[in-house]
């Protein structure tokens, strides 16, 4: 139980070994990941270059290599990557803002939370795509409508996530607050929102996707430019290739922002326990 | 003769719930005098959290008055857990008081950080709550409860959340230090041994809901509470305590 962290301490011959052993360990963790994409991606080579896959369906790894290359040189791949990513991550910002927003008053107002409840429930039910039409009347065909479905896709979950976060704050800790004379603002400032760091990241991950299911099924919905564009465009066409290569390349850049936001976690909660 | 700070009359205090009405407190009357170290022990569920959170003024009494001699007395609230905020280092939790009261000036600071060396955390001060030891972290506790210099302390239960042998050195070391600041305390537990150990008055609680039932003074010549245990009289108290706390 006694912890003394404080004096940097000289490591013994056992720890360093087992620093070493640990080192190992992710060293075969990663050897075998990447082992196993590299094995997939070759035999799906092999099985389409024997025939056995055909790639007017099936596709293979050197054609979309080759179909990312060409959307580069020919179709302005950046010019969709760039549209797409302004969508998501504009819609993102709106819901995790917005949503934290909502959150805060909802925890501050009892009568208000209550009120909202069953609003919430419905609209969290809702399948969200199921207001596609209604948004399209009203916005339009175009990045206004898709970044309203992603906002629409991640507000709720982040209004149903803060809130729980921030009532779950410690009632002793509030009472503490509360003899010492604070003000609910007070106790908001300085309990309720660092103690709901965690809470947050974790939300701000679960948005990172919803917002990529926004966009990119607003882009299926409605849209002339983006990578959901190009995916549909590739089904209509019957163009495998590029349907694959989209996906590839959305793979890519989901997997980007989930990081960034791992980052932000790192630089957020050091020394948090 | 010690002026007195804080008088209870007549206090009743009942929760209302949705199912239920739960009478806490009914006809409590005490008083605290200065320098005054008062134990109050009742067995658990009795309400003893409830008479500290209405002396501190988070609630009102049911009826009854409350008297504080120094019209807006601050009283310093400790709890069972350290309650540490644990994203703020060992002087950030000290000076939250301090933030809360808007007392967070030069020379607050200096009081806070003169407590903090005195007591042996001085060097700890960069270091996170998780960092410490149990002890450690009470003690802690007791500083951010000292810092904005409260005329009366409320310890509700501080120490049950302790190992055996951590309690005993801790109660010594908290006994010191409220002695050294010069505070007038009132402890509430149900540890019949801590009770004799640290107090210079004891009151005994009946059952919910609860009221004073016994008033003991005890002798204690300036022993500390280590000390006190030894002495001879320390089983006599105990048998007595626990006989009026089970009848
Ligand atoms: N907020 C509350 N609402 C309703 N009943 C309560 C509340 N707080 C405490 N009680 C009840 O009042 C009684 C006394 O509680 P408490 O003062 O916490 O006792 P103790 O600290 O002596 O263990 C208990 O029976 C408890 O269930
Ligand atoms: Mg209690």
């Amino acid at each position: 139980m006694k912890k003394k962290t404080v004096t940097q301490k000289q490591f013994s011959a056992d720890h360093i070994r087992y620093l070493k052993k640990l080192r190992g360990r992710t060293a075969v963790v990663w050897t075998l990941g990447l082992g196993i994409l590299a094995a997939a991606l070759l035999l799906w080579q092999i099985l389409a270059d024997t025939g056995a896959i055909d790639v007017f369906i099936g596709s293979s790894p050197k054609r979309i290599a080759a179909t990312i290359v060409d959307l580069v040189r020919n179709d302005n791949l950046f010019y969709h990557i760039g549209i797409t990513l302004y969508e998501t991550i504009v819609g993102f910002l709106i819901a995790v803002a917005l949503g934290t927003l909502i959150a805060l008053l909802l925890w501050w107002s009892e009568i208000a939370r209550r009120v909202c409840e069953p609003y919430l429930i419905v609209l969290n039910a809702l399948p969200k795509i199921a207001l596609g039409p209604i948004i399209i009347v009203w916005c339009g065909s175009g990045s206004k409508s898709i970044i309203l479905m992603a906002v629409l896709i991640g507000i709720i979950v982040t209004v149903i996530n803060m809130l729980n976060g921030f009532l779950a704050a410690d009632k002793d800790k509030i009472l503490l607050l509360r003899s010492m004379g604070a003000t609910k603002f007070q106790i908001l400032r300085k309990l309720v929102l660092p103690g709901s760091v965690k809470t947050f990241i974790g939300t701000l991950k679960i948005d990172v996707g919803m917002a990529w299911i926004g966009s990119v099924m607003g882009e299926y919905m409605t849209s002339k430019a983006g990578i959901g564009y190009l995916i549909v465009y590739g089904g209509q066409v019957f163009k495998l290739d590029l349907v694959m290569a989209a996906t590839a390349v959305l793979c890519v850049l989901a997997t980007m922002m989930y990081l960034g936001v791992a980052l932000l976690e790192k630089l957020l909660v050091k020394n948090r326990s | 003769m010690r002026e007195t700070l804080l008088e209870l009359k007549d206090v009743a205090l009942t929760y209302q719930t949705k199912t239920d009405e739960i009478q806490a407190v009914k006809n409590l009357s005490f008083s605290l005098k200065e320098g005054e170290f008062i134990s109050v022990i009742g067995p658990s569920g009795c309400g003893k959290t409830t008479i500290l959170s209405l002396i501190a003024g988070l609630m009102r009494p049911t009826r009854g008055t409350i008297k504080v001699a120094k019209g807006n007395a601050h009283f310093g609230y400790m709890l069972q857990k350290d309650q540490l905020f644990p994203w703020r280092t060992i002087e950030k939790n000290i000076f939250l008081p301090l933030e809360i009261m808007k007392k967070f000036d030069k020379a607050h600071i200096a009081y806070a950080e003169e407590l903090l060396k005195k007591y042996g955390l001085y060097e700890f001060r960069k270091n996170y709550p998780s960092e410490l030891s149990g002890g450690m972290r009470q003690r802690a506790a007791l500083i951010r409860t000292l810092s904005f210099n409260p005329d009366i302390l409320l310890l509700d239960e501080p120490f049950s959340a302790l190992d055996y042998q951590t309690r005993l050195s801790v109660c010594n070391d908290v006994y010191r230090i409220i002695k050294d600041e010069g505070k007038s305390t009132i402890l509430v537990t149900h540890d019949i041994s801590e009770a004799i150990s640290m107090s210079d008055t004891i009151i005994v609680l009946s059952k919910r809901p609860c009221t004073v039932k016994y008033v003991h003074e005890i002798p204690r010549g300036g022993d500390s509470p280590l000390k006190r245990r030894e002495r001879e009289d320390f089983h006599k108290w105990f048998e007595l305590l626990w006989k009026e706390l089970n009848e």
